[in-house]
């Protein structure tokens, strides 16, 4: 029963303009970020797209939130959750099958971004394997950002609230890794706790993927965001 | 058909519902009546899996809702209040996308019921069109195709013909006539003439319990020559 689910919600995001709007604003910001001289994408002179991708947790930190915020504030405003599970569906299968229409959607906004990889295979021979790995690492931490802004949107009707709480649930994920932070916890904590508060940051373990090193356990961190946000967010459905 | 047994619901410290128990047969329509916040829509929610019971129960075909809610919505359609649908779908988008999730994979099949559905609530003319922008009568026809789309054995009605101008509230009223020769029919109203129109039986319920359960003759008999408003105000008020 995932399937027609996944497909309406899919689908709707092409209904209205978000789609269009979240496509561009996603291209036009994360690619001139890039291109700045924050970014130094030419500057740094190396057929890789780390200077691309090195903005991604922040930019994601706004723009997944934007995706994820309708999926279920939408159906509690207009009423539309009492048809959906009125429908022989189990929540589980709901919950699953829209944070996949969304995942697929923010997926297709990183795909989007293939003309910076015909750019440098054009200007220099890049590193396939940590090409890979970068868009590996992209995919799974927006499906991590996502599961949270599910589970956020799901708590609430209304939609403004649902963004909002989304931003600083990721934004206080994001912030644990940041070694400045880390440094500041190490001040007064033994370095084992500063270690593991930093190990559940979404660019702890998003960097490494960056650099080309896969390792299983940046896999199952973010695998299992998604599942424990997507399994409160069944509880949250069910009250 | 559908058998209610002491259902009880508590919002805080409010019962909304109180015990309420009844049975509908094959070939019955039941008219739920009773004043604002008696706890029609809360009874009917419960009957059809969206909200849980705090205790009793309720059997839609020997089935309990409480142990198997995914094979109860299966068998029954339900047209919640205010006749909720995806606004930027069309008709035809949304009655396939229902016929999908009913279970109707195929094209060929899909097709035939969002065929049938759609010729037997007149929704022919507006196939093609969003449902955001069909006026009030239509969208709640939409939600009556929605709800009898696979043909269900009992169907539970929330306000069917609120908001309708008269000509629409006929319609309704005979198709809903016509269906219920071989189903199950529960249908809430404030409209006492409807109940006299199209009821077979008649339940009226005050502050979460039932007060009368008989045929709308019955009913009438309480008070012979009153308007059946009278009557219905003297019963709701009288506690």
């Amino acid at each position: 029963m995932i399937k027609p689910l996944f497909k309406r919600e899919f689908l709707g995001y092409f209904r209205s303009p978000v789609a269009y709007v979240f496509l561009v604003a996603f291209l036009v910001i994360s690619v001139s970020l890039a291109l700045s001289r924050f970014g130094g994408f030419f500057e740094a002179n190396s057929a890789s797209l780390e200077r691309y991708f090195i903005f991604y947790p922040w930019l994601f930190l706004f723009l997944v939130p934007a995706v994820g915020m309708r999926l279920w504030s939408e159906e509690r405003r207009s009423g539309t959750i009492e048809l959906l599970f009125t429908l022989p569906v189990t929540t589980l299968e709901a919950v699953v099958a829209k944070f996949l229409a969304a995942w697929a959607f923010v997926v297709l906004a990183i795909a989007l971004s293939f003309p910076l990889v015909i750019t440098v295979a054009y200007l220099g021979s890049p590193d396939w394997g940590v090409m890979a790995s970068s868009y590996l690492g992209a995919v799974l931490m927006a499906g991590a950002y996502l599961g949270v802004c599910s589970l956020t949107s799901s708590l609430t009707r209304n939609q403004v609230v649902s963004f909002v709480v989304g931003v600083v649930v990721c934004a206080a994920l994001l912030f644990l890794g940041l070694s400045g932070f880390t440094h500041f916890l190490e001040g007064f904590l033994p370095v084992w706790i500063a270690d593991a508060v930093a190990n559940f940051s979404f660019i702890t373990h998003f960097e490494p993927l960056l650099k080309g090193i896969v390792d299983p356990k940046d896999i199952v961190f973010f695998l299992s965001v998604i599942g424990s946000a997507l399994l409160l967010n069944v509880i949250a459905l069910e009250r | 058909m559908i058998e209610v047994k002491g259902l009880v619901k508590t919002y805080g410290t409010k019962r909304a519902v109180d015990g309420v128990s009844f049975t509908v047969r094959r070939g019955d329509i039941l008219g739920f009546l009773g004043p604002n916040g008696a706890g029609k829509s809360t009874t009917m929610k419960m009957i059809t899996g969206y909200l849980r019971p705090d205790a009793g129960s309720a059997l839609v075909d020997g089935t309990d809702v409480a142990a198997d809610p995914v094979a109860v919505k299966r068998k029954l359609g339900y047209l919640p209040e205010n006749a909720p649908a995806y606004p930027e779908m069309t008709v035809a988008e949304f009655l396939g996308f229902i016929a999908e999730v009913r279970g109707f994979s195929g094209s060929e099949a899909r097709r035939a019921h969002v065929a049938r559905a759609a010729r037997l609530t007149h929704l022919e003319p507006v196939l093609g069109q969003a449902i955001e922008t069909l006026s009030k009568g239509y969208k709640q026809r939409v939600g009556f195709a929605q709800a009898l789309l696979h043909d269900p054995a009992a169907l539970v009605l929330d306000e069917p013909t609120d908001g309708l101008d008269p000509n629409q509230k006929n319609e309704v009223r005979s198709l809903i006539r016509s269906m219920a020769v071989e189903k199950a029919v529960i249908l809430s109203t404030h409209i006492l003439e409807e109940v006299e129109a199209i009821c077979t039986r008649v339940i009226i319920i005050s502050r979460g319990r039932v007060v009368v359960d008989e045929t709308p003759a019955a009913l009438q008999a309480r008070k012979p020559g009153a308007r059946l408003d009278e009557i219905f105000r003297s019963l709701t008020q009288s506690e």
